[in-house]
């Protein structure tokens, strides 16, 4: 019988928990609040699933109901990215080692 | 772009988020790290515009709603003070749930865009998955605007609680998943609107009774849901890079919630049924007044700080509050001028937010090599002539140790209590978060300086 390809995304997701719970707990204290923003603006790559919504359609119909939820969700996620890297990026540069 | 090719260009964005995780494990790879995530966000963006290959009047808008929303994103990004870092990850988060909500919404009106079936004959694992996604992202939104209004402080940062408020959240909670079963069986639309309505009641509902000092905890968690969230669509639309995204920030923010609930030694569940302190705060606080404090001014402190050869700084919400962290470090300059050894304390729920104290003092260039986690710096405080507490309350007081009675006992607390004097900077004797008195404020040792946090600092510093 062959596998369902839900398996092997299923084994993906498993295998990803693990790798984030290790890689997390590595991130020294200090640096927990850049881990937020920084999941945050990752976490943003669901705007893959906003474009495909957005220009799924047929070209003649660029405003139909679904495509427009798509835009709306593309904002959304484009303010997150944008913002989410450059404000951690700002506080990172901020992290200093003593003057020697 | 065939699908196989711009999988494998998935499976490599995922790889540099992860990267981008890693990189965090020191300050010196941080950065190098942040543009691995960078990196591969712009990899998952364009794979996707060439997979979709639709270029038409569609594409123009895509780009301009990218770059407007981008603009407002770097505009945020730019502007914002350090001292908002939890309400601004807040924010986020509701939006990039806002989001999921509506690419599940979008994939649920026109499945054939995704190849998910046809409307009214969508797949059921996929069915599943978005409305499981869609949920889960309507409570995050909903709530991560309560926990953004708390934090802001345009809502009370007071639980709100009311009778039978866990009993309705089971009840709600219980209707979903009978909901998402019963809209696979039905493919009904309305009952998908519902679901989506629901859990956005359900999200407000399940925040308003944690209370603001619970906020790390709440931020942590709201992370971790979005996610959850990002899995959910992940696997509806059969995407590698949005599953192993949605993994990774889920393991990462359930860990931060760990992290914060043992700095509170409080089970995750007891933080987010809530109420915490809000139940006898007024009959607690009512005998304090006849105690004894010793009550110092900016010049006592400068002579002792001066006169110490050892210094430990316990920075606390209340420094975050009063935007003390820039006369702080003057402070620090000018008694490292005189030969004295500073180093700085962080307990791990100091502030609002994961690491929120680290941020601020970074902010102010204070070298991340003074600054010290709990476990790091605790038995040096025996050693130390002066502990400067300021703004910190609950997280130094020794009745955690002491009284198996008290609300927070059994919370790891910084000893602060063993240094030689200590230096206590508040505005009143009023009660922290926890409602209950600090034992410290009565102690021998222990000179209270009743001001701003700010200001006395200044103060200091001139009297330097």
């Amino acid at each position: 019988m062959e596998i369902d390809p839900f398996i092997f995304r299923l084994s993906i997701f498993i295998l990803s928990i693990f790798v984030g719970y290790y890689v997390v707990w590595s991130v020294t204290p200090s640096l927990h609040t850049p881990l937020m923003s920084v999941t945050n603006a990752i976490s943003s790559v669901i705007i893959v699933g906003a474009i495909i919504a957005a220009l799924a359609g047929a070209s003649d119909k660029i405003f139909e109901i679904s495509s427009i939820f798509g835009y709306l969700a593309i904002i959304l996620a484009a303010v997150n990215i944008f913002g989410g890297f450059l404000v951690t990026q700002r506080m990172l540069q901020m992290y200093k080692k003593k003057k020697k | 772009m065939s699908a196989n090719l711009s999988a494998i260009f998935y499976l490599m964005s995922g790889i540099l988020f992860i990267l981008a995780l890693r990189g965090l494990s020191s300050p010196e790879t941080s950065r190098q790290g942040n543009y691995f995530g960078i990196a591969g966000m712009m990899i998952a963006i364009i794979v996707t515009f060439l997979s979709v290959g639709n270029y038409g009047t569609g594409f123009i808008y895509v780009l301009v709603i990218l770059f407007i929303g981008g603009s407002i994103g770097a505009f945020i990004a730019f502007r914002i003070p350090m001292t908002a870092m939890p309400e601004l990850v807040a924010g986020f988060h509701s939006l990039v749930c806002l989001a999921a909500v509506f690419v599940a919404i979008s994939a649920f009106l026109k499945p054939e865009a995704f190849n998910l079936g046809t409307t009214g004959n969508i797949k059921l694992a996929s069915l599943i998955e978005m409305s499981l996604g869609a949920a889960i992202g309507a409570i995050t939104f909903t709530g991560s605007i309560i926990a953004f209004l708390k934090l802001r402080g345009i809502m009370s940062g007071a639980p709100i609680i009311f009778k039978g408020q866990h009993l309705i959240n089971l009840f709600l909670g219980l209707t979903i998943i009978f909901l998402i079963y019963y809209l696979c069986i039905s493919q009904l639309p309305n009952i998908f609107w519902i679901i989506v309505g629901i859990s956005f009641l359900i999200g407000v509902l399940l925040i308003i009774p944690i209370g603001g000092a619970d906020m790390p905890v709440v931020i942590s968690m709201l992370n971790s849901y979005s996610g959850w969230a990002a899995a959910g669509i992940g696997f509806t639309l059969e995407n590698t890079a949005l599953i192993i995204t949605g993994a990774l920030v889920g393991s990462s923010g359930a860990i931060l919630s760990y992290i914060m609930c043992k700095g509170m030694n409080r089970s995750f569940f007891n933080v987010i049924l809530g109420g915490w302190g809000a139940t006898d705060q007024t009959s607690k606080s009512k005998n304090n007044d006849q105690k004894p404090v010793k009550n110092g001014n900016a010049d006592d402190a400068a002579f002792l700080m001066k006169n110490a050869s050892s210094v430990i700084i316990v920075p606390g919400y209340g420094m975050a509050v009063a935007q003390a962290q820039h006369a702080l470090r003057e402070m620090v300059d000018v008694l490292k001028k005189n030969g004295v050894k500073v180093s700085y304390a962080i307990h791990p729920v100091a502030g609002r937010m994961p690491g929120h104290m680290n941020v601020l003092l970074a902010e102010a260039n204070v070298p991340y090599d003074e600054v010290f986690e709990l476990e790091e710096i605790n038995n040096d405080f025996a050693n130390c002539d002066v502990a400067y507490v300021i703004g910190a309350n609950d997280v130094t007081n020794p009745v955690a140790k002491s009284d198996p009675q008290s609300p927070i006992y059994g919370m790891p607390i910084l000893d602060v209590e063993k240094s030689k004097s200590v230096l206590f900077v508040k505005r009143s004797l009023s009660p922290g978060y926890a409602g209950i008195d600090n034992d410290l404020f009565y102690r021998d040792n222990t000179l209270m300086l009743f001001a701003d946090a700010k200001k006395m600092t200044e103060e200091i510093v001139k009297s330097l």
